[in-house]
This record gives C-alpha cells, structure tokens and sequence, in this order.
C-alpha cells in the first residue's frame, strides 16, 4: 500500500469531481475500478461537504420497537413528519414472547414497548408486520425475505446488525436511535465513507464448516476491532461457493469484526433468491433493475484499502470460549493459556473471560459440557440453518444434562416452511422445544434467557457477558454444531457425531 | 444538544479492552421508551452484586465494592478513561445515554467502535481518540495520584493534564462543528430539502424499483 495506491485514489476522487462538475465530460471520461462499496456509495449521495461528510440517501428504513421510541418522540416534540413513510418497515421482535402468543405479553415493561411501535406506525402512517402477523420476524430475517431489501440499496435500522442485509448487494448497516430519528424526518444520513476492506476467503470449505464458521474464524484472525472504520467485502471462491443465506449470517457477523457493513457481490444466487419476492420488482421493472444489478460486484483492479486473506480448506469448525466473538478455537482446539499471552492487556482480558465463563486454561473444547442450547437469532435462525440443524438431530435425542434445546425460527414464514418439510418434528421428537419467531435467548429481552452460571451453545452472534441472562455463558457456534452440542451435551466434532 | 468547548472533570479509570454497550446498558433497561434515567445502570452487572431490574430502586442495591466507579476516589468523575475498542456492540443509543446520565461528558480510549463512536456526537458526549501508549501513561497517572483531573479542549482538539502537558487528538470538522455550537442535525440537513427532492427525481427515473410504496404491495400480500 504504497504510492500506487495512493495516486490511484486520487485519481478516483479528481475524476469523480469531473463528474459532477459536467456529466458529460464524466460520461466519456474513462471510469477507473471501483470497488461494490464506492459504487453503493456514490450512487447514493445526495451532496458533499468540503471535508468529505455525504449526505447519503437511503432506500429503506427497517425499524423494531427497542431503538425507535425516543426517536419518534422526538419527531412528535419538533413537530415533524416522516419524509417518505412507504421506505418504512417496522416490525417487533426483541421483546415479542417465542411461546403462546395468545395472551399477549406477560411482561408489562416490554408489552408497552411493542404497543409503544403500533401506537407510533398508527400515528405517523408506517408500514408494519404487527406482532400476529404470519410474516412477524427478526428485522433482518424478513428484510431479505419479503424482498424489502434489495440489490443496490441503502438499508438502515436501529440495530448493528443490520449488516446482514449486505448480502444482496446492499449497502446496509446499523445506526444509533438519533439517526433512527434523522433518517425518519429526512430520509438521509450525514455519513463520512468508510476505508473499504476485502476479506477473500478462497479454496473449498470442507464438510461441516459453515458460513458461521468462516464468519468466526475471520473474526479470530483480526479481531473484533479488525474491520473498525472499514466497509468489508467479502469475496473469493469460498463466499461464491455460499448459499444467500450463508452469505447473510457472514455479513451479519461482520459488525463483530468491527466493520459497520458487510457486503457481497451480486451474482446469479442473489437474483435467484430475489426474484419473486413479495416486495421485489415485477415484469418490465424486473428486467431494469437485474440489468442494474449485474453491476453491483468490485471491478477487477479495484483497490481496498486493506485485504486479508484466508484459506477455507484450512478450516475447522469453531467454538468461542470467551466474552467476545475473537476469543475463538476450533472443536479440536483447548482453551488457551493467558500465561502464554505477550500482552498485557489482552491477557488481562482473557484472565477475566475465562474466569466469567468458569473454564480452565487446557481445558480441549470437547470437554466442555452445555445447559442450555439456543438455535435461533438474525445469525442462524433461516430455513437452511434449520435444515442442517435438523440433519444432525434426526433420529437422535437431546442429551440428559441439557436442560433445553430451543430452536426458534427467525420468522413466521420460516417457520411455516421448516413446518412443511417436517422439521418441527425433527426437533421436536429430539427433545427440543420448537418455539415462535423473535430475538428471543439471543440477547434474552423476553421470558428465555439463562439463570447465572447456566452454559450454552447458541448460534447467535454475541457472547458478552450478560448478554444471554446475567450470568448466563455463551459460546457461540454454527447450527449444525449447536445440534451437534445438544446430542453430545458437550461440544463435539460434528464429523465423529454424524461423519463427513 | 447541548454544546461542548471544553471541559474539566475528575478521570476515573476502566482498565478493560472491548467493553462492549451490553456491559455499559444491560439489555433489561433498553425497555425504556425515554432517553433518560439510565445512569443508575450504567456498568449493571459490574457495579452491582445483584441482579438489576427496571422499575427498582437501585439505591438499595448490594453495590460492588471492587468496581472502581464504586471507589469513592472517583466518585463525581465526568471523563472516562478506556482501552481500546470502547463501545463495541449493537448500536443501542443507550449506552450513550446511560453514560451522559451518569454525568460522564468526555470518554477517552486508544479507539473505539463505530457506531458508539457516532452515537456520542448526536447526544454531546465527545469521545476522544489518543494513542494507546499515551493512554497507558495516563492509566498510570490516574492511579497514582487521588484526585487526577483533565481538561479536554475541543476548540483546541487537546487535552491538558494536571502539570499542563497538552496531547493533541483529532475530530472530523463537521462532528466537531456540531458539537461545539450543539447544532440539531436534523434542521441541518432540512436546509438541503430541495435537493433531497432533486435526488429522489432523479433516482425515481433511474431506478424506479426503490420507489415502490411498501403500503400498496403490503394490500396484496395479505
Ligand atoms: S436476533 Fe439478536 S442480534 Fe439479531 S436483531 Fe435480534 S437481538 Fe439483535
């Protein structure tokens, strides 16, 4: 990353410049390679400051009743309108119950907060999924599943995680509940570009190793501070060779890699998981925007600011053993020793984890014996996710020192299907509890959590403390491992569980 | 929001790297619909020995002596000093709020996560980026001597330690505009409603996919 690079950029921005002074001159003039973020980017501000900051237009708006209240409050105390209230999208999910649904909500403080989100999409005329309808779901699950999502968008909402949706081709990412309110009363962000990062994943994943996999290995290896300023894409043959939905849960991931958005190049499995949609294009609007999107992919020589590359052939299935998603080893890998870390305070922070969740240096991944397993959460909670869960648990039944395994699908539509290919009772015949769609034991705001001490296998995507209860342990794995767990109930190579 | 120039506080040190928003907010007083009354929460499950619930009061609770917001040495502290990647996590706004309420104005950290990062601006809190090793020293000056304020200058982008040694740090210039006079970004960026408009026309011919009402389609969906 030398002068070549920097002389490349400024070539970048001197022609961009050229552009908007005279369309004309920027149409003949010759387009250097872009990566898919500059084109997101660019085809998407509104104006520019002098210092760089943009204000970015956005397409859609999901919005879910934990970061939007004082948002609309403070719309109702300016006395301001929504902008453009048909990009809206407002759905629970973090406080909504995963059992009967029948009798509302039991808890007093989250009913007033989804009842808070129906009285506010009421009032100000919003678009919503109420908490009894069939498409109710986890925000980003429903997204990409109605097709409110889609290719060459901008896609907020009050929520990190909102990376996920970077998987079609978008440029989504999660904002703070001021800007939940900038964006409802403007429909724009002020917004400085982030560095563009790509993280190449190439050669073959072997059996078991999944999208979760990879998105924790890559988190290992940098960390989670790793992607911090960085807009990260993520290409190379490995993420080609994933489904939409594993590229989801890689994207969702990329927030705990640091990065505020992850992003995948449009290819025929996008446009094939698009089509069809209830809320993507139709007929001749179809036609338009597949053609726009063949586009929507980095140019080759386009330049980042940071590469990292990783081999997939090399990977293992992984478990994190620790308070943060970086605290990560592979099923045949022991938890580490913080005596043997070099830096302060990083083995400051390992002491601390370590003795958080009850592990002992040494200790091999395998010997560790589970509570609770969760399969659920924006992470892993889609029909394939189910499906490999499903697979490994067929024919086998939860092991006795597991107290509950839950899965809950990420929405009701998931749900439905998972329902019709029979894995309910897949699940169900194991000793699951086969439950509602919602957040639910992912950061544990309704009834499911688990009490201090509990340990548990989850597919979500954090393991901070308190995060699943206050005292509850997490380790956070791929489906098929956290089915794997259930069995065993202890971690357990999923290739010696089923083999390869 | 009100504005920030410059301010002088007692530092209280919090000697972890990744202190994520779970642990500054706990998840069970993000039920709240208001912007304040988090402060008592601020750091839950650390500074407390019991568990918290919303609608308690949490003057009563068994406190965590070992805590160091506990100390009283640092009680009436208003900059925090962290390690690096503060404020990693979701994007809850709360955390910010939680940390205001508390009386904390300035957190200083080698880095810090994006959206917290973001987050801090909107509501006048400033978060201000120094290099690790001079944060490290400052950890060490704050334990050694009771008492230990600074004076964080965004004016001047500096902050000065008690013997008047300044360190310099960074803001982007439209951050740092905002903060300084407490603008509403909001009627900031109303002042560009016409090309906001001028945008969606343009972008309504060439892509007119974006522009489909959610409403309309939501009709047939049922
Ligand atoms: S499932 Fe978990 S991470 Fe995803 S939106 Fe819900 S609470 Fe956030």
């Amino acid at each position: 990353m030398g002068a070549g690079w920097s002389a490349g950029r400024a070539w970048l921005a001197l022609t961009a410049r050229v552009a908007t002074l005279a369309g004309l001159v920027g149409e003949i003039w010759p387009m250097p390679a872009r990566t898919l973020y500059d084109k997101l980017w660019e085809a998407h501000v509104v104006r520019e400051e002098p210092d760089g900051t943009a204000l970015l237009y956005i397409d859609r708006h999901l919005v879910h009743e934990v970061t939007s209240p004082q948002a609309f409050e403070g719309l109702r105390l300016a006395g301001r309108r929504v902008w453009r209230p048909a990009t809206v999208l407002a759905v629970p999910d973090h406080n909504v119950p995963t059992t009967d649904r029948s009798q509302g909500i039991q808890d007093p403080v989250s009913r007033v907060q989804v009842e808070t989100l129906e009285r506010n999409v009421r009032e100000f005329g919003l678009p919503a999924f109420g908490m009894d309808d069939p498409r109710q779901g986890i925000v980003h699950v429903i997204g990409p599943e109605q097709g409110a999502t889609l290719p060459g968008m901008t896609v907020v909402c009050g929520d990190s995680h909102t990376s996920t949706h970077g998987a079609l081709g978008a440029l989504a990412f999660g904002i703070g509940t001021s800007e939940v309110e900038h964006v409802l009363a403007t429909q724009c962000l002020a917004q400085k570009k982030s560095r563009a990062m790509l993280v190449r994943v190439d050669g073959e994943a072997p059996p078991w190793v999944t999208a979760k996999d990879i998105a924790l290995a890559i988190i290992g290896e940098i960390g989670t501070a790793g992607g911090t300023g960085h807009a990260m894409e993520f290409g190379g043959a490995a993420i080609r060779a994933l489904s939409v939905e594993g590229r989801m849960t890689l994207c969702n991931m990329s927030i705990e890699a640091g990065a505020r958005a992850g992003m995948v190049a449009v290819d025929d499995k996008t446009l094939a998981y698009v089509r069809g949609r209830p809320f993507a294009p139709k007929g001749a609007l179809w036609e338009r925007a597949e053609a726009a999107w063949a586009d929507l992919h980095s140019d080759a020589g386009a330049s980042f600011d940071r590469t990292v590359v990783l081999d997939a052939g090399r990977l293992l299935p992984q478990v994190t053993w620790g308070t943060s998603p970086e605290m990560v080893a592979p099923v045949t890998g022991r938890v580490p020793d913080p005596d043997a870390e070099a830096d302060r305070v990083r083995a400051l922070g390992m002491r601390r984890a370590l003795e958080y969740m009850g592990l002992e240096p040494g200790t091999p991944i395998t010997a560790i014996p589970l509570d609770k397993v969760f399969i659920g959460s924006c992470t892993n909670s889609r029909i394939e996710d189910l499906r490999a869960a499903a697979e490994v648990v067929r024919g086998r039944r939860v092991a006795g020192n597991v107290k509950l395994a839950m899965v809950v699908p990420g929405s009701g539509l998931v749900k439905r299907q998972a329902e019709a290919e029979g894995l309910d009772r897949v699940f169900r015949e194991a000793g699951f509890e086969w439950r509602e769609p919602g957040c639910s034991m992912c950061l544990a705001m309704n009834a499911d959590r688990l009490e201090p001490g509990e340990r548990c296998a989850s597919t979500s995507n954090r393991n901070f403390e308190g995060r699943q209860g206050q005292g509850g342990r997490t380790h956070l794995v791929s489906p098929a491992m956290a089915a794997a767990a259930a069995v065993a109930g202890h971690f357990v190579d999923p290739r010696e569980l089923v083999g390869s | 929001m009100e504005p920030f120039t410059r301010h002088t506080g007692l530092v209280v040190p919090l000697d972890r790297p990744n202190v994520d928003t779970d642990a500054i907010i706990p998840k069970q007083y993000l039920k709240s619909v208001r912007r304040t009354g988090f402060g008592p929460n601020l750091f839950d499950d650390w500074r407390y020995l019991d568990p918290g619930e919303p609608g308690m009061d949490h003057s009563r609770r068994r406190v965590n002596p070992d805590f160091v917001l506990n100390d009283p040495r640092y009680r009436g502290a208003t900059i925090l000093l962290a390690r690096d990647n503060f404020g990693c996590g979701s994007s809850r706004e709360h955390a910010v709020w939680a940390l205001m309420d508390y009386g904390i104005r300035v957190v200083i950290a080698p880095s810090f996560a994006d959206i917290f990062y973001s987050n801090s601006f909107k509501n006048g809190l400033l978060p201000v980026v120094l290099p690790a090793d001079t944060v490290d020293r400052l950890f060490r000056e704050v334990g050694a001597r009771p008492g230990y304020a600074l004076t964080v200058d965004l004016e001047r982008q500096e902050v000065v330690t008690p013997d008047g040694e300044r360190f310099a740090f960074q803001v982007d210039g439209f951050r740092r505009h905002r903060l300084l006079h407490g603008l509403d970004d909001i009627a900031l960026t109303l002042q560009h409603a016409d090309e906001i408009r001028a945008y969606e026309r343009r972008r309504a011919e060439e892509a007119p996919w974006l522009f489909q009402d959610l409403q309309a389609v939501r009709g047939e969906g049922r």
